[in-house]
């Protein structure tokens, strides 16, 4: 079971050994506490992005509906005087109204959801900015729970929720039909059809997944800062597409492995904490960030050959 | 065949193998000023030949001269270099660019990289011109033209380059009678040039009339080289269908023709059109199998995918069995609900999940039906499927999560057919179930039809390979220029008649096609 995520790991344990042989700061618990709680949003982005990957299509669209699910839970609260447990379930439907669009312009109309998804990052940044009157929104206490550790676990809500959308992702992948289905589509969505089978409803579905994440993941991001930002995740698509790939996910679709993309996010953010601790600054970070990225698909690529030579 | 002492291209021994070999120690000798015209059935080695000439393949043994001088070209620019030009079937424009652009693409007239666009016109214009493509603009993108225009155009890149040689493969399939005029007159001019032209067309009347001689090809085999004027269209059929004996392939054929007794209808299809297929009618009985044959773009494929719901008929009905009720799919997955499977032609386009494992590709169809509770993969019944699969058809892997893509295509193949018979059917769709794959895959294909017949399976094989259909099937139908040309019965078919038939669609007059309908007609009418 472990030895597929064996490279990604021993990548991860490296990282590790190097910051902590660099910095005496860094092997401590403060440390993994503070990356555990800065990783959700992105985590849960990255589990939707890597099934939209999988799938053969992608989805840019995800910092803008982080933000705008953020804003509408913000609004609700402050504005409307909402409970938390009132105003999730309505954040959430936005976000996924927003991956439905997605998926059935792009399934529908049979447009690339590389720009349909673009669109949607300009609509739904828009439609946040309206909903806030492009303000910050200070919700406060109400919704810091979700982004504070549980005593004695030093783990918060909004950690265990991503990690718990990483093993259902992984269930639904490789357990269900829904899963295989997605595989089959992304390697080759004619034969696929050929085989009798009806790829719309798997692929909309999957984007309306990533748009519920994406709620979800601004719903962590909200209670991390305790309020909503009209600014919130601008470029996360990018981190989590970053992540993916990291992970060995397909752009081209049809292979891919939500665990291994959760180890993605983990490289990225082990590498981004323990960097900041050795002082490197932040244009040096930009350049080693990349650099991890492409030499990560380099890697990649020839495995890839290798196993087709083999 | 009579040597030339010194022709302008001597081809010896050209031999070509992939899995198959396709084509085997075969000769041509084509001389200066004469149309060569170059006949054979589908696979019988004639695009290959000429790709080997043009430099778009390499051959595996033969020898080649031009002019006297070896002729080995690497690739299509070095043939270019020396003389050889082709057309192929496929047309290699770029339709996003100018019809001038396309013309004079690999020597753009340029300065410093900047292209001199008054001389890219005016000789664009004035190779139009010279070519009876006056009416063409230069500045029209390709896209925008007919594919008759695209077709006369390439003609014209090639005549517009150096040409000694000039390859045209099927280069009327597209044209209008006006256009194929234009093509003719200058197909005379550069004979009258000195210039040797390759001609290939399943249109024989064509053929006799323009061609000086013609060399024979089958099955990868050269089978003679005669003047035109020496043979009838009858005999050109003749020589290319050959005789054929396989006896054990032939004891299959007979043991399926005695399997099929039954006089339930598993399919009947009524006035079928889409695209070229054209009022397509025909009955399968339970445990028979059925063979369309035809020329390449008769409408054999298309006529699959029409039953299947793959492309959606513009008119008539699918029924089968005994469901009253008519169907005309619109999605594969409907036709697959009502128990029709299709295995397609091309395993790595639309067949086949090639970097996807065996096991995955074995159950894909059957994913809801047999292999999930609540939408969770019964992994182990999964599991065993796959086995049991690769066990029962003989398919050499090292195991179940083998990738597809690295198996050798007849295994490829078998798991293409295996994955329907995990699903199960009623009728099964085949197109060219049997192309590259070896004999002995081959031959553990026609075991399954055979099983498949007596498990009273209905089935109908599209195959370009003619003996094939003769050895397993218990008719044919013989489709020509999209619409039924015969349909023939066991006892009284003959590869002569059956190739008469598939090109009657072409030949000018049809005196043909009179019989063959009524030939088709009786058969409908004996089994109501």
């Amino acid at each position: 079971m472990l030895v597929q995520y064996a490279g990604l790991l021993i990548v991860l344990a490296v990282l590790v050994g190097v910051f902590s042989y660099g910095s005496e700061h860094f092997f401590q618990k403060n440390t993994f506490v503070s990356i555990a709680n800065q990783i959700p949003d992105l985590t849960l982005v990255a589990v939707g992005m890597t099934l939209v990957l999988i799938v053969g299509g992608i989805d840019l669209s995800v910092g803008s509906v982080l933000a705008l699910s953020s804003a509408v839970l913000g609004v609700l609260m402050v504005q409307y005087g909402w409970p938390l447990w009132g105003a999730i379930p309505l954040c959430l439907l936005a976000a996924a109204a927003c991956g439905l669009f997605n998926g059935m312009v792009s399934i529908g109309f049979g447009i690339p959801s590389f720009i349909v998804t673009l669109g949607m990052l300009e609509i739904a940044r828009g439609a946040t900015k309206v909903v806030t009157d492009s303000q910050l929104i200070y919700i406060g206490s109400a919704v810091e729970p979700i982004g504070e550790p549980l005593p004695g676990v030093l783990l918060s809500p909004a950690f265990l929720l991503a990690v718990a959308a990483v093993i259902v992702g992984q269930f639904l992948l490789t357990c269900t039909v829904f899963g295989r289905y997605c595989v089959a589509i992304g390697t080759n969505a004619e034969a696929v059809r050929m085989s009798g089978i009806r790829s719309a409803p798997y692929s909309i579905s999957v984007f309306v997944i990533s748009g519920v994440l994406c709620g979800l993941a601004g719903l962590a991001h909200a209670s991390r800062l305790s309020s909503a930002d009209p600014n919130a995740a601008i470029g996360i698509e990018l981190s989590a597409i970053a992540a993916c790939v990291i992970g060995g996910t397909s752009l081209m679709g049809g292979r891919g492995s939500v665990v291994s993309s959760f180890i993605g996010v983990l490289i990225i953010a082990v590498l981004q904490t323990g960097l900041a601790q050795l002082g490197v600054s932040d244009a040096q970070k930009q350049i080693i960030t990349g650099s991890v990225i492409v030499i990560a698909v380099i890697v990649d690529a020839l495995r890839s050959r290798w196993v087709n030579e083999h | 065949m009579n040597r030339d002492a010194n022709p302008l291209l001597d081809v010896a021994g050209a031999t070509k193998r992939y899995a198959v070999t396709v084509l085997d120690r075969c000769n041509l000798q084509v001389r200066a000023g004469e149309i060569h015209a170059l006949l054979g059935a589908n696979g019988a080695g004639k695009s290959t030949l000429c790709k080997i000439i043009a430099g778009l393949l390499t051959p595996n043994a033969g020898h080649m001269t031009l002019a006297g001088q070896p002729y080995a070209p690497a690739n299509k620019q070095a043939a270019e270099a020396a003389g050889v030009q082709i057309v192929q079937q496929e047309l290699n424009l770029i339709p996003t660019l100018t019809v001038a652009e396309n013309l004079l693409l690999n020597r753009l007239p340029a300065r410093a990289g900047v292209i001199r666009r008054k001389e890219l016109h005016a000789r664009a214009r004035r190779a139009l011109d010279r070519f009876g493509l006056s009416d063409v603009h230069t500045e029209a993108l390709v896209g925008s033209l007919g594919v008759g225009r695209q077709q006369m155009l390439e003609v014209a890149a090639a005549l517009d380059r150096p040409c000694k040689l000039l390859i045209l493969d099927e280069p009327t399939a597209a044209l209008s009678a006006a256009e194929t005029k234009t093509l003719f007159q200058l197909l005379e001019q550069l004979r009258q040039q000195g210039a040797g032209i390759i001609y290939i067309s399943h249109r024989l009347s064509e053929v006799a009339a323009l061609a000086d001689r013609i060399t024979v090809l089958r099955d990868g085999k050269y089978v003679c080289t005669r003047k035109a004027s020496e043979l009838s269209t009858e005999q050109m059929v003749d020589l290319m269908s050959g005789e054929s004996s396989q006896q054990a392939a032939r004891q299959i054929g007979n043991n399926i023709a005695a399997a099929a007794s039954s006089e339930e209808v598993a399919l009947r299809v009524e006035g079928l059109s889409r695209g070229i297929v054209q009022d397509v009618s025909f009955t399968l009985h339970r445990g028979e199998c059925v063979g369309v044959a035809g020329l390449v773009g008769a409408g054999r494929t298309e006529l699959l995918r029409a039953i299947y719901g793959a492309d959606i008929a513009e008119a008539g009905r699918v029924h089968l069995g005994n469901d009253p009720r008519p169907h005309r799919f619109r999605h594969p997955g409907q036709a697959v609900a009502a128990g029709v499977a299709m295995v397609t032609e091309d395993r790595k386009e639309n067949g086949l999940l090639l970097s996807q494992s065996i096991k995955i590709n074995t159950t894909l169809s059957a994913m809801w039906k047999r292999f999930s509770i609540g939408g969770l993969i019964r992994q182990r019944a999964e599991e065993q499927a796959a086995r049991s699969m690769c066990e029962s058809l003989e398919i050499h892997s090292t195991s179940i999560l083998q990738t597809v893509g690295a198996l050798s295509g007849g295994n490829q193949q078998k798991v293409a057919v295996g994955k329907w018979l995990v699903r199960d059917a009623d009728v099964f769709l085949f197109d060219e179930p049997t192309r590259g794959i070896d004999v002995a895959a081959r031959r553990r294909i026609y075991r399954l039809f055979e099983s498949l017949a007596r498990a009273g399976k209905a089935m109908l094989v599209v195959s370009s390979d003619l003996e094939e259909l003769l050895e397993i099937c218990d008719r044919i139908i013989v489709l020509s220029a999209g619409r039924v040309a015969g349909i023939f019965e066991r006892d009284d078919w003959s590869a002569e008649k059956i190739m008469q038939a598939a090109f009657s669609g072409y030949v000018a007059a049809p005196p043909l096609q009179a019989t063959a309908q009524k030939t088709a007609r009786k058969t409908t009418r004996r089994r109501p």
